[in-house]
């Protein structure tokens, strides 16, 4: 009986302590949100003190021309540059790529083609003048061989990179959306994985051809009289003229230019940042339409420019006259048995065509 | 006609990830793709700020003016939403993108990256029917069609990230800098919309 009234007691006190807990609770619950505000009113104390310490430089403005700069800060988010909030970039990207490479491309694509559809219809190109029938070895199979398989990898590369470029205003009005994005879901993996068979074409076929395309002293006189394609007589040449080697020095930097960005493209993988993608794809956007050109020139100059030249890369042999007419210095040499013959070591001989 | 907006008061946010989290669990993003991401600036010093960031649905959206099979398209309510039926994954918008929205659910060899991922302002996609199987699988919910708001902002704790009309938004956030007499930052509003608040 004598515990009742203190049991009592104790459970009142219990239940006052209690409470008072929830009190403060609470209380505790509405106040130390509050304290965000001490915590800004010191921060900014903080801050006008470090602006009047960073010689004028106001922390405030600091960090929006961080964001600004496309400075990293910190993300839980994990990824590549994730932690960037801005990256201007972009935007001169864009311009690049739908400015200049897209329609400064396009003018010189169709400019050439235009200039060479005029060149033809006034001239009618550089006919044979003195077929002798006497055939002389000009690539040998191994060399045709490798002039087809990257010409053929090299304008199915064009295509579809072309397509990509400028399908968006030239098929898509054609052929509706749902149309060319079902040929660009093709053109894109084609482009892809046929561009490394064609560096490999690319390469063998610099490396082998270069002792073909070394400058000698009479190119000058090439150039001077404009490769004779304005009339006048035929410049010197050797087993390539000086258009031809020029052909194979923009081939050298264009196609390693255009190696090494689509290298770039090809492997998002490897951890390449947007800056560097954007910059090779303005640069295989370049180099790309600057090879298109040249190869659109090459072409016409190997077939309707000038006749006989074609079946040097079909038949592998050329007719002496044509020779005599276009690469004087190469069929003295041949003649003379000094020249190695059609630039191939073990092929036939070719210095006796009688 | 609304014009769907975003706005992050950086003097709001905490960087707690909850619009991340709420962005993942509403569409069922797959694992790798984060459409929406919190970056910290100054991290752990007196200045620290915090910014949510999604695609913002730019004005003028420089990945729809770069994309080559040309699948962008903006709503009647400004919302820049794309077509992955007719995405081919070529990284172009990434590329473009100020924000880093664009995001790829596979990275790998002979620039293969899957079909482009990125917010919707939770608008689904092109689908014919909205909140069909279709449209939940490829592009998450469609809040917008159901008169809903976007989930991340919904769920922004301190209300930090304000998602809607923009003239409502600015509204708001021009309430909340005279009040707290800050200077307003509307981070990312010049780059995306070509106006500030
Ligand atoms: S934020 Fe990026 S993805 Fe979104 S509309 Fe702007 S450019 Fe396009
Ligand atoms: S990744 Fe897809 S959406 Fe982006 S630019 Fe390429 S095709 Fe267009």
């Amino acid at each position: 009986m004598s515990e009742s009234p203190s049991g009592m007691n104790r459970r009142a006190k219990r239940l006052r302590a209690m409470l008072w807990s929830v009190v403060l609770i609470a209380a505790a619950g509405m106040l130390l949100p509050l304290t965000a505000y001490v915590w800004t009113a010191t921060v900014q104390a903080q801050e006008s003190s470090d602006a009047a310490a960073a010689d004028g430089k106001n922390p405030r403005s600091e960090y929006w021309r961080e964001v600004r700069e496309a400075e990293p800060g910190y993300t839980a988010v994990r990824g590549q540059e994730t932690a960037v909030l801005i990256q201007s970039r972009g935007q001169t990207w864009r311009e690049l790529r739908n400015g200049p490479v897209t329609v400064l491309g396009a003018i010189m694509v169709v400019g050439m083609l235009v200039a060479l559809a005029a060149y033809h219809l006034k001239t009618g190109g550089a006919k044979l003048e003195h077929r002798t029938g006497r055939k002389i070895l000009r690539w040998a199979m191994s060399d045709r061989v490798l002039h087809w398989y990257t010409a053929v990898l090299f304008v199915i590369l064009a295509i579809t990179g072309l397509s990509l470029l400028w399908g968006r205003y030239v098929l898509i009005p054609a052929f509706g959306k749902e149309g060319f994005a079902a040929w660009a879901n093709i053109a894109k993996p084609v482009h892809d994985y046929l561009s490394l068979a064609f560096t490999a074409g690319l390469v063998v076929m610099l490396l082998k051809w270069f002792h073909h395309n070394v400058p000698a002293s009479y190119d000058r006189e090439w150039f001077r009289q404009a490769g004779g394609y304005f009339g006048g007589g035929h410049p010197p040449a050797g087993f390539a003229n000086a258009g031809e080697k020029m052909y194979y020095w923009v081939l050298v930097v264009g196609g390693t230019a255009l190696v090494v960005s689509g290298f770039y493209l090809l492997f998002p993988n490897l951890g390449f940042e947007r800056a560097a993608m954007q910059n090779a794809n303005i640069i295989h956007g370049a180099s790309a339409l600057v090879l298109c050109t040249a190869v659109i020139a090459h072409i016409y100059l190997g077939t309707l420019g000038s006749e006989g030249a074609l079946e040097g890369m079909i038949s592998g042999e050329v007719d002496e006259g044509w020779a005599r007419q276009h690469h004087n210095v190469w069929l003295e040499e041949v003649q003379q048995g000094s020249a190695r013959p059609a630039g191939e070591s073990g092929g036939r001989s070719a210095a006796a065509p009688t | 006609m609304a014009r769907m907006k975003f706005l992050c008061d950086s003097e709001r946010c905490i960087e707690c990830n909850g619009c991340v989290t709420a962005c993942k669990n509403e569409h069922e993003v797959p694992w790798g793709v984060n459409r929406r991401r919190v970056v910290t600036l100054e991290d752990g010093v007196p200045g620290e700020r915090s910014i949510s960031v999604a695609c913002m649905h730019c004005t003028d959206a420089p990945c729809a003016a770069v994309c080559p099979v040309d699948c962008f398209y903006t709503t009647d309510d400004g919302i820049v939403l794309h077509d992955k039926d007719l995405c081919i994954g070529c990284g172009y918008c990434f590329y473009a993108c100020p924000f880093g929205a664009p995001q790829y659910p596979q990275k790998e060899a002979f620039g293969v990256r899957g079909k482009m991922d990125k917010c919707t302002f939770c608008a689904g996609g092109p689908e014919g029917k909205d909140n069909s199987d279709e449209e939940r699988q490829k592009y998450g919910k469609n809040r917008i069609a159901e008169g809903k708001l976007p989930l991340c902002a919904e769920m922004c704790a301190t209300k930090a990230l304000l998602a809607g009309d923009g003239d409502m938004v600015a509204d708001i956030y021009r309430e909340r800098v005279t009040k707290r007499s800050t200077r307003p930052q509307s981070w990312g509003w010049l780059t995306a919309y070509q106006e500030d608040v």
